[in-house]
Protein backbone atom coordinates (compact mmCIF):
# COMPACT_ATOMS: atom_id res chain seq x y z
CA UNK A 1 0.00 0.00 0.00
CA UNK A 2 2.73 2.47 0.96
CA UNK A 3 4.40 2.77 -2.45
CA UNK A 4 0.97 3.64 -3.90
CA UNK A 5 0.37 6.28 -1.20
CA UNK A 6 3.75 7.76 -2.05
CA UNK A 7 3.00 7.73 -5.79
CA UNK A 8 -0.40 9.39 -5.22
CA UNK A 9 1.29 12.08 -3.12
CA UNK A 10 3.77 12.72 -5.93
CA UNK A 11 0.83 12.91 -8.35
CA UNK A 12 -0.58 15.75 -6.27
CA UNK A 13 -3.30 14.28 -4.06
CA UNK A 14 -3.71 13.56 -0.38
CA UNK A 15 -4.53 9.82 -0.22
CA UNK A 16 -6.05 7.81 2.63
CA UNK A 17 -5.78 4.10 3.35
CA UNK A 18 -9.06 2.26 2.86
CA UNK A 19 -9.63 -0.69 5.18
CA UNK A 20 -13.23 -0.13 6.36
CA UNK A 21 -16.57 0.70 4.68
CA UNK A 22 -16.52 4.24 6.16
CA UNK A 23 -13.13 4.97 4.62
CA UNK A 24 -14.35 3.62 1.29
CA UNK A 25 -17.18 6.19 1.24
CA UNK A 26 -14.64 9.01 1.44
CA UNK A 27 -12.85 8.31 -1.84
CA UNK A 28 -13.56 8.98 -5.54
CA UNK A 29 -10.55 7.03 -6.85
CA UNK A 30 -9.45 3.70 -5.42
CA UNK A 31 -6.17 1.83 -5.97
CA UNK A 32 -6.17 -1.94 -5.53
CA UNK A 33 -2.55 -2.72 -4.69
CA UNK A 34 -0.35 -5.65 -5.61
CA UNK A 35 0.42 -8.52 -3.30
CA UNK A 36 -1.50 -11.75 -3.48
CA UNK A 37 -4.97 -11.66 -5.02
CA UNK A 38 -6.20 -14.38 -2.63
CA UNK A 39 -5.15 -12.22 0.34
CA UNK A 40 -6.57 -9.05 -1.17
CA UNK A 41 -9.87 -10.75 -1.88
CA UNK A 42 -9.96 -12.12 1.65
CA UNK A 43 -9.43 -8.70 3.23
CA UNK A 44 -12.00 -7.07 0.93
CA UNK A 45 -14.57 -9.69 1.86
CA UNK A 46 -13.91 -9.35 5.58
CA UNK A 47 -15.86 -6.08 5.57
CA UNK A 48 -17.98 -6.68 2.48
CA UNK A 49 -16.01 -3.96 0.70
CA UNK A 50 -16.28 -5.85 -2.60
CA UNK A 51 -20.03 -5.28 -2.90
CA UNK A 52 -19.75 -1.55 -2.27
CA UNK A 53 -16.84 -1.19 -4.67
CA UNK A 54 -18.73 -3.00 -7.43
CA UNK A 55 -21.90 -0.97 -6.89
CA UNK A 56 -20.04 2.31 -6.93
CA UNK A 57 -18.02 1.41 -10.03
CA UNK A 58 -21.16 0.32 -11.87
CA UNK A 59 -22.84 3.62 -10.92
CA UNK A 60 -19.87 5.47 -12.41
CA UNK A 61 -19.15 6.83 -8.95
CA UNK A 62 -15.70 5.30 -8.36
CA UNK A 63 -12.58 5.00 -10.53
CA UNK A 64 -10.34 1.95 -10.00
CA UNK A 65 -6.66 1.34 -10.65
CA UNK A 66 -5.52 -2.24 -10.06
CA UNK A 67 -1.87 -3.25 -10.16
CA UNK A 68 -0.84 -6.92 -10.34
CA UNK A 69 -3.13 -8.64 -7.78
CA UNK A 70 -5.58 -5.75 -8.11
CA UNK A 71 -5.64 -6.24 -11.89
CA UNK A 72 -6.43 -9.93 -11.40
CA UNK A 73 -9.58 -9.16 -9.41
CA UNK A 74 -10.81 -6.72 -12.07
CA UNK A 75 -10.63 -9.20 -14.95
CA UNK A 76 -13.27 -11.36 -16.59
CA UNK A 77 -14.85 -14.02 -14.38
CA UNK A 78 -13.93 -17.42 -15.80
CA UNK A 79 -14.68 -19.47 -12.71
CA UNK A 80 -11.25 -19.24 -11.07
CA UNK A 81 -10.46 -18.67 -7.44
CA UNK A 82 -10.43 -15.92 -6.25
CA UNK A 83 -13.55 -14.91 -8.13
CA UNK A 84 -13.07 -12.02 -10.59
CA UNK A 85 -15.22 -8.91 -10.82
CA UNK A 86 -15.60 -8.72 -14.63
CA UNK A 87 -15.05 -4.96 -14.61
CA UNK A 88 -12.65 -5.21 -17.52
CA UNK A 89 -13.50 -7.72 -20.23
CA UNK A 90 -10.10 -9.39 -20.40
CA UNK A 91 -8.85 -12.78 -19.26
CA UNK A 92 -6.17 -12.43 -16.55
CA UNK A 93 -3.86 -15.40 -16.01
CA UNK A 94 -2.27 -15.49 -12.55
CA UNK A 95 1.51 -16.07 -12.21
CA UNK A 96 1.64 -16.39 -15.99
CA UNK A 97 5.39 -15.94 -16.24
CA UNK A 98 6.19 -18.37 -13.40
CA UNK A 99 7.53 -18.07 -9.89
CA UNK A 100 9.68 -15.30 -8.43
CA UNK A 101 12.82 -16.47 -10.25
CA UNK A 102 11.07 -15.34 -13.48
CA UNK A 103 10.18 -11.86 -12.20
CA UNK A 104 11.75 -9.20 -14.41
CA UNK A 105 12.13 -5.53 -15.29
CA UNK A 106 11.47 -4.53 -18.91
CA UNK A 107 10.47 -1.39 -20.81
CA UNK A 108 6.76 -0.69 -21.26
CA UNK A 109 5.55 1.26 -24.35
CA UNK A 110 2.56 3.52 -23.76
CA UNK A 111 0.05 3.77 -26.60
CA UNK A 112 -2.48 6.04 -24.93
CA UNK A 113 -3.68 7.08 -21.51
CA UNK A 114 -0.83 8.46 -19.39
CA UNK A 115 1.07 9.48 -22.52
CA UNK A 116 3.28 8.11 -25.22
CA UNK A 117 6.82 6.86 -24.84
CA UNK A 118 8.44 4.37 -22.56
CA UNK A 119 8.48 3.66 -18.86
CA UNK A 120 10.00 1.02 -16.66
CA UNK A 121 7.86 -2.05 -16.02
CA UNK A 122 8.55 -4.01 -12.84
CA UNK A 123 6.87 -7.41 -13.22
CA UNK A 124 6.71 -9.49 -10.01
CA UNK A 125 5.14 -12.96 -10.34
CA UNK A 126 3.06 -11.05 -12.81
CA UNK A 127 -0.26 -11.99 -14.39
CA UNK A 128 -0.85 -11.84 -18.15
CA UNK A 129 -3.75 -10.15 -19.98
CA UNK A 130 -5.28 -12.29 -22.70
CA UNK A 131 -8.14 -11.98 -25.19
CA UNK A 132 -9.25 -8.43 -24.46
CA UNK A 133 -12.75 -7.66 -25.78
CA UNK A 134 -13.00 -4.91 -28.47
CA UNK A 135 -14.25 -2.36 -25.92
CA UNK A 136 -11.08 -2.76 -23.85
CA UNK A 137 -8.53 -0.06 -24.62
CA UNK A 138 -4.89 -1.20 -24.68
CA UNK A 139 -2.91 1.51 -22.89
CA UNK A 140 0.53 -0.07 -22.89
CA UNK A 141 2.42 -3.07 -24.19
CA UNK A 142 5.62 -4.88 -23.27
CA UNK A 143 6.94 -6.47 -26.44
CA UNK A 144 3.69 -7.42 -28.16
CA UNK A 145 1.71 -8.14 -25.02
CA UNK A 146 -0.82 -5.79 -23.46
CA UNK A 147 0.27 -4.93 -19.90
CA UNK A 148 -2.05 -2.00 -19.10
CA UNK A 149 -5.70 -1.80 -20.18
CA UNK A 150 -8.72 0.33 -19.51
CA UNK A 151 -12.48 -0.03 -19.72
CA UNK A 152 -14.58 2.95 -18.63
CA UNK A 153 -13.02 4.23 -15.39
CA UNK A 154 -11.27 0.96 -14.57
CA UNK A 155 -7.54 0.59 -15.25
CA UNK A 156 -5.51 -2.60 -14.83
CA UNK A 157 -1.69 -2.85 -14.93
CA UNK A 158 0.13 -6.17 -14.66
CA UNK A 159 3.31 -4.36 -13.54
CA UNK A 160 4.03 -2.00 -10.65
CA UNK A 161 4.18 1.70 -11.61
CA UNK A 162 4.12 2.52 -7.87
CA UNK A 163 7.60 1.04 -7.45
CA UNK A 164 9.19 3.53 -9.83
CA UNK A 165 9.74 7.24 -9.25
CA UNK A 166 7.50 8.09 -12.22
CA UNK A 167 4.04 9.31 -11.10
CA UNK A 168 2.50 9.60 -14.61
CA UNK A 169 0.17 6.63 -14.28
CA UNK A 170 -1.20 7.80 -10.94
CA UNK A 171 -1.53 11.42 -12.13
CA UNK A 172 -3.45 10.34 -15.24
CA UNK A 173 -5.65 7.99 -13.17
CA UNK A 174 -6.62 10.84 -10.81
CA UNK A 175 -7.93 12.72 -13.87
CA UNK A 176 -10.34 9.91 -14.82
CA UNK B 1 4.32 -17.51 -24.98
CA UNK B 2 5.97 -15.22 -27.54
CA UNK B 3 9.72 -14.72 -28.01
CA UNK B 4 9.91 -11.52 -26.04
CA UNK B 5 8.88 -13.38 -22.91
CA UNK B 6 10.40 -16.81 -23.39
CA UNK B 7 13.27 -15.73 -21.15
CA UNK B 8 12.34 -12.47 -19.49
CA UNK B 9 15.36 -12.46 -17.17
CA UNK B 10 17.78 -12.64 -20.09
CA UNK B 11 20.33 -9.89 -19.83
CA UNK B 12 18.95 -8.52 -16.56
CA UNK B 13 21.68 -6.76 -14.62
CA UNK B 14 22.51 -7.39 -10.97
CA UNK B 15 20.97 -4.14 -9.81
CA UNK B 16 17.64 -4.84 -11.56
CA UNK B 17 17.67 -8.38 -10.25
CA UNK B 18 18.05 -7.10 -6.69
CA UNK B 19 15.16 -4.68 -7.29
CA UNK B 20 12.88 -7.53 -8.36
CA UNK B 21 13.83 -9.36 -5.16
CA UNK B 22 13.05 -6.38 -2.92
CA UNK B 23 9.85 -5.75 -4.93
CA UNK B 24 8.49 -9.17 -3.96
CA UNK B 25 9.29 -8.40 -0.31
CA UNK B 26 7.40 -5.10 -0.76
CA UNK B 27 4.36 -7.01 -2.03
CA UNK B 28 4.26 -9.05 1.18
CA UNK B 29 4.07 -5.94 3.39
CA UNK B 30 1.07 -5.83 5.69
CA UNK B 31 0.59 -9.58 5.40
CA UNK B 32 1.18 -12.80 7.30
CA UNK B 33 3.61 -15.54 6.26
CA UNK B 34 2.70 -18.87 7.83
CA UNK B 35 4.84 -21.92 8.61
CA UNK B 36 3.29 -25.05 7.13
CA UNK B 37 4.46 -28.66 7.19
CA UNK B 38 1.90 -30.33 4.89
CA UNK B 39 -0.15 -29.59 1.78
CA UNK B 40 -3.31 -29.50 3.91
CA UNK B 41 -1.83 -26.87 6.20
CA UNK B 42 -0.77 -24.85 3.16
CA UNK B 43 -4.36 -24.89 1.89
CA UNK B 44 -5.63 -23.68 5.28
CA UNK B 45 -3.03 -20.89 5.26
CA UNK B 46 -4.05 -19.73 1.78
CA UNK B 47 -7.73 -19.92 2.67
CA UNK B 48 -7.07 -17.77 5.74
CA UNK B 49 -5.45 -15.06 3.60
CA UNK B 50 -1.72 -15.71 4.15
CA UNK B 51 0.50 -13.72 1.72
CA UNK B 52 2.98 -16.60 1.58
CA UNK B 53 3.78 -19.89 3.25
CA UNK B 54 7.05 -21.20 4.66
CA UNK B 55 7.45 -24.90 3.89
CA UNK B 56 9.27 -26.80 6.60
CA UNK B 57 9.54 -30.27 8.03
CA UNK B 58 8.65 -29.40 11.63
CA UNK B 59 7.45 -26.15 13.17
CA UNK B 60 9.98 -24.47 15.49
CA UNK B 61 8.32 -25.61 18.75
CA UNK B 62 8.66 -29.23 17.61
CA UNK B 63 12.27 -28.67 16.55
CA UNK B 64 12.92 -27.21 20.00
CA UNK B 65 11.22 -30.16 21.72
CA UNK B 66 12.81 -32.91 19.59
CA UNK B 67 16.37 -31.57 19.54
CA UNK B 68 18.83 -33.23 17.14
CA UNK B 69 19.81 -31.70 13.81
CA UNK B 70 17.18 -29.67 11.96
CA UNK B 71 17.73 -29.50 8.17
CA UNK B 72 16.13 -28.18 5.00
CA UNK B 73 12.64 -29.57 4.42
CA UNK B 74 12.48 -32.73 2.25
CA UNK B 75 12.21 -31.84 -1.44
CA UNK B 76 9.05 -33.88 -1.96
CA UNK B 77 7.31 -32.01 0.81
CA UNK B 78 8.20 -28.64 -0.75
CA UNK B 79 6.95 -29.78 -4.16
CA UNK B 80 3.73 -31.04 -2.63
CA UNK B 81 3.13 -27.66 -1.01
CA UNK B 82 4.02 -25.81 -4.25
CA UNK B 83 1.43 -27.89 -6.08
CA UNK B 84 -1.50 -27.00 -3.85
CA UNK B 85 -0.94 -23.25 -3.38
CA UNK B 86 -0.82 -20.28 -5.71
CA UNK B 87 0.74 -17.90 -3.16
CA UNK B 88 4.55 -17.64 -2.81
CA UNK B 89 6.25 -20.63 -1.20
CA UNK B 90 9.34 -19.99 0.92
CA UNK B 91 11.65 -22.59 2.43
CA UNK B 92 14.48 -22.61 4.96
CA UNK B 93 18.13 -23.45 4.41
CA UNK B 94 20.65 -23.89 7.23
CA UNK B 95 22.92 -20.93 7.94
CA UNK B 96 25.92 -21.22 5.60
CA UNK B 97 24.53 -24.24 3.74
CA UNK B 98 24.78 -22.90 0.22
CA UNK B 99 24.06 -26.30 -1.32
CA UNK B 100 20.69 -26.53 0.40
CA UNK B 101 20.07 -23.05 -1.02
CA UNK B 102 21.04 -24.21 -4.53
CA UNK B 103 18.59 -27.09 -4.23
CA UNK B 104 15.84 -24.70 -3.14
CA UNK B 105 16.68 -22.41 -6.05
CA UNK B 106 16.39 -25.33 -8.47
CA UNK B 107 12.94 -26.03 -6.98
CA UNK B 108 12.07 -22.38 -7.74
CA UNK B 109 10.93 -21.54 -4.23
CA UNK B 110 9.99 -17.86 -4.13
CA UNK B 111 12.14 -16.90 -1.12
CA UNK B 112 14.85 -18.72 0.85
CA UNK B 113 15.05 -18.14 4.59
CA UNK B 114 18.64 -18.65 5.78
CA UNK B 115 17.38 -19.54 9.20
CA UNK B 116 18.70 -19.94 12.74
CA UNK B 117 15.73 -22.23 13.41
CA UNK B 118 17.65 -24.95 11.56
CA UNK B 119 20.99 -26.22 12.87
CA UNK B 120 23.75 -24.04 11.37
CA UNK B 121 26.00 -25.74 8.81
CA UNK B 122 28.74 -23.11 9.07
CA UNK B 123 29.57 -21.18 12.20
CA UNK B 124 31.83 -18.66 10.45
CA UNK B 125 30.10 -17.86 7.16
CA UNK B 126 26.62 -17.06 5.99
CA UNK B 127 25.53 -17.86 2.43
CA UNK B 128 26.76 -15.47 -0.28
CA UNK B 129 23.21 -14.55 -1.21
CA UNK B 130 23.96 -12.11 -4.03
CA UNK B 131 24.98 -14.94 -6.36
CA UNK B 132 21.49 -16.47 -6.24
CA UNK B 133 18.54 -15.44 -8.41
CA UNK B 134 16.08 -16.39 -5.69
CA UNK B 135 15.72 -13.72 -3.00
CA UNK B 136 16.75 -14.41 0.60
CA UNK B 137 15.36 -13.38 3.96
CA UNK B 138 17.57 -13.52 7.05
CA UNK B 139 17.09 -12.99 10.75
CA UNK B 140 18.70 -10.11 12.63
CA UNK B 141 18.83 -9.11 16.28
CA UNK B 142 20.45 -5.69 15.79
CA UNK B 143 21.39 -3.16 13.10
CA UNK B 144 24.91 -4.50 12.54
CA UNK B 145 23.64 -8.01 11.89
CA UNK B 146 20.89 -6.63 9.61
CA UNK B 147 23.39 -4.70 7.49
CA UNK B 148 25.81 -7.64 7.29
CA UNK B 149 23.03 -9.78 5.84
CA UNK B 150 22.04 -7.07 3.34
CA UNK B 151 25.73 -6.76 2.44
CA UNK B 152 25.66 -10.48 1.56
CA UNK B 153 22.59 -9.93 -0.62
CA UNK B 154 19.50 -10.46 1.57
CA UNK B 155 16.42 -8.75 0.09
CA UNK B 156 14.32 -8.94 3.25
CA UNK B 157 15.05 -9.06 6.96
CA UNK B 158 13.12 -10.36 9.90
CA UNK B 159 13.72 -10.26 13.61
CA UNK B 160 15.02 -13.50 14.99
CA UNK B 161 12.88 -13.27 18.08
CA UNK B 162 12.97 -16.61 19.86
CA UNK B 163 11.28 -19.13 17.58
CA UNK B 164 9.06 -21.88 18.94
CA UNK B 165 8.47 -20.26 22.33
CA UNK B 166 5.19 -18.41 21.74
CA UNK B 167 6.87 -15.58 23.69
CA UNK B 168 6.97 -12.33 21.70
CA UNK B 169 9.43 -10.57 24.00
CA UNK B 170 12.58 -11.24 21.97
CA UNK B 171 10.99 -10.10 18.70
CA UNK B 172 9.98 -6.91 20.51
CA UNK B 173 13.50 -6.43 21.82
CA UNK B 174 15.04 -6.87 18.35
CA UNK B 175 12.58 -4.47 16.70
CA UNK B 176 13.09 -1.82 19.35
CA UNK B 177 16.86 -2.16 19.26
CA UNK B 178 17.06 -1.84 15.46
CA UNK B 179 14.71 1.17 15.60
CA UNK B 180 16.83 2.88 18.27
CA UNK B 181 20.07 2.16 16.43
CA UNK B 182 18.67 3.63 13.19
CA UNK B 183 17.51 6.78 14.93
CA UNK B 184 20.89 7.20 16.67
CA UNK B 185 22.65 6.74 13.36
CA UNK B 186 20.54 9.36 11.58
CA UNK B 187 21.32 11.87 14.34
CA UNK B 188 25.06 11.22 14.48
CA UNK B 189 27.41 13.69 12.72
CA UNK B 190 28.50 12.27 9.36
CA UNK B 191 32.16 12.02 10.41
CA UNK B 192 31.15 9.33 12.95
CA UNK B 193 29.78 6.96 10.33
CA UNK B 194 33.01 5.00 9.84
CA UNK B 195 33.35 4.55 13.60
CA UNK B 196 29.75 3.40 13.79
CA UNK B 197 30.37 0.99 10.89
CA UNK B 198 33.35 -0.42 12.79
CA UNK B 199 31.41 -0.76 16.05
CA UNK B 200 28.41 -2.38 14.35
CA UNK B 201 30.62 -4.59 12.18
CA UNK B 202 28.55 -3.38 9.22
CA UNK B 203 29.47 -2.36 5.65
CA UNK B 204 30.29 1.38 5.56
CA UNK B 205 28.22 2.13 2.43
CA UNK B 206 25.12 0.62 4.02
CA UNK B 207 25.69 2.57 7.25
CA UNK B 208 25.80 5.76 5.13
CA UNK B 209 22.66 4.77 3.24
CA UNK B 210 20.68 4.12 6.44
CA UNK B 211 21.98 7.40 7.95
CA UNK B 212 20.69 9.32 4.95
CA UNK B 213 17.38 7.53 4.39
CA UNK B 214 16.49 6.88 8.05
CA UNK B 215 15.33 3.37 7.27
CA UNK B 216 16.67 -0.04 6.29
CA UNK B 217 17.19 -0.50 2.53
CA UNK B 218 14.96 -3.62 2.51
CA UNK B 219 11.70 -4.44 4.32
CA UNK B 220 12.00 -5.69 7.89
CA UNK B 221 9.40 -8.18 9.11
CA UNK B 222 8.82 -9.64 12.57
CA UNK B 223 9.33 -13.29 13.45
CA UNK B 224 9.96 -15.47 16.47
CA UNK B 225 7.36 -16.02 19.20
CA UNK B 226 4.28 -14.41 17.65
CA UNK B 227 1.31 -16.46 18.91
CA UNK B 228 -1.83 -14.28 19.04
CA UNK B 229 -3.56 -11.56 16.98
CA UNK B 230 -2.50 -9.08 19.66
CA UNK B 231 1.15 -10.17 19.29
CA UNK B 232 0.93 -9.62 15.53
CA UNK B 233 -0.52 -6.14 15.99
CA UNK B 234 2.10 -5.29 18.62
CA UNK B 235 5.04 -6.00 16.32
CA UNK B 236 3.33 -4.09 13.50
CA UNK B 237 2.90 -1.11 15.83
CA UNK B 238 6.61 -1.32 16.63
CA UNK B 239 7.44 -0.89 12.94
CA UNK B 240 7.52 -4.41 11.52
CA UNK B 241 6.23 -4.38 7.93
CA UNK B 242 4.74 -7.89 7.98
CA UNK B 243 4.62 -10.91 10.28
CA UNK B 244 5.95 -14.45 10.18
CA UNK B 245 3.98 -16.88 12.33
CA UNK B 246 5.52 -20.27 12.98
CA UNK B 247 4.19 -22.56 15.66
CA UNK B 248 1.53 -20.01 16.68
CA UNK B 249 -1.01 -21.19 14.12
CA UNK B 250 -0.76 -24.94 13.74
CA UNK B 251 0.01 -25.50 17.44
CA UNK B 252 -3.12 -23.59 18.49
CA UNK B 253 -6.42 -25.27 19.32
CA UNK B 254 -8.16 -24.07 16.12
CA UNK B 255 -5.57 -23.35 13.39
CA UNK B 256 -7.93 -21.96 10.71
CA UNK B 257 -9.57 -19.61 13.16
CA UNK B 258 -6.23 -18.48 14.60
CA UNK B 259 -4.85 -17.98 11.09
CA UNK B 260 -7.86 -15.87 10.04
CA UNK B 261 -7.62 -13.85 13.24
CA UNK B 262 -3.90 -13.10 12.82
CA UNK B 263 -4.44 -12.00 9.19
CA UNK B 264 -7.31 -9.77 10.33
CA UNK B 265 -5.24 -8.28 13.17
CA UNK B 266 -2.19 -7.65 10.98
CA UNK B 267 -4.28 -5.79 8.38
CA UNK B 268 -6.04 -3.69 11.04
CA UNK B 269 -3.18 -3.38 13.51
CA UNK B 270 -3.99 0.22 14.47
CA UNK B 271 -7.70 -0.31 15.07
CA UNK B 272 -8.52 -1.61 18.57
CA UNK B 273 -12.15 -2.36 17.69
CA UNK B 274 -11.05 -4.59 14.84
CA UNK B 275 -8.43 -6.21 17.06
CA UNK B 276 -10.94 -7.06 19.76
CA UNK B 277 -13.19 -8.51 17.05
CA UNK B 278 -10.28 -10.57 15.67
CA UNK B 279 -9.42 -11.85 19.16
CA UNK B 280 -12.86 -13.30 19.96
CA UNK B 281 -13.58 -17.01 20.38
CA UNK B 282 -10.13 -18.26 19.51
CA UNK B 283 -9.69 -21.11 21.98
CA UNK B 284 -6.28 -21.90 23.41
CA UNK B 285 -3.18 -20.30 21.93
CA UNK B 286 -0.08 -22.46 21.60
CA UNK B 287 1.52 -23.42 24.92
CA UNK B 288 4.36 -21.00 25.65
CA UNK B 289 7.85 -20.97 27.10
CA UNK B 290 9.29 -17.89 28.85
CA UNK B 291 12.04 -17.00 26.38
CA UNK B 292 14.11 -15.05 28.94
CA UNK B 293 14.52 -18.21 31.07
CA UNK B 294 15.96 -20.34 28.28
CA UNK B 295 19.53 -21.55 28.87
CA UNK B 296 22.09 -19.91 26.51
CA UNK B 297 22.57 -23.14 24.54
CA UNK B 298 18.86 -23.29 23.70
CA UNK B 299 18.59 -19.73 22.43
CA UNK B 300 18.18 -20.00 18.65
CA UNK B 301 18.78 -16.27 18.20
CA UNK B 302 22.47 -16.78 19.11
CA UNK B 303 22.99 -18.84 15.97
CA UNK B 304 24.62 -16.86 13.15
CA UNK B 305 26.43 -13.56 13.83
Amino acid sequence: MEPHLHALHSAGCDPIEVRTPDQLQEVTHLVLPGGESTTLRHLLDLHHLSTTILERVQNGDLALLGTCAGAILMGRDEGEDPQRWSLIDVSVQRNAYGRQIHSFIAPVQWKSGPGSGESEGIFIRAPRLEQPAPEVEILAVCGHEPVAVRQNRCVACTFHPELTADPRVHRWFLGL
Amino acid sequence: MNDQFSSPMRGIDAEDEFRTKVALAEMLRGGVIMDVTTADEAKIAEQAGAVAVMALERVPSDIRRDGGVARMSPVDKIKEIQQVTTIPVMAKARIGHFVEAEILEALEVDFIDESEVLTPADHAHHIEKSRFRVPFVCGATNLGEALRRIGEGAAMLRTKGEAGTGDVTEAVRHLRLIGTQISELTQAPSEQRMTIARDLGAPYHLVCQVAEEGRLPVPNFAAGGIATPADAALVMRLGAEAVFVGSGIFKSEDPLRTALAIVHATAHFENATELSEASRGLGEAMPGIDATRLPEAERLQNRGW
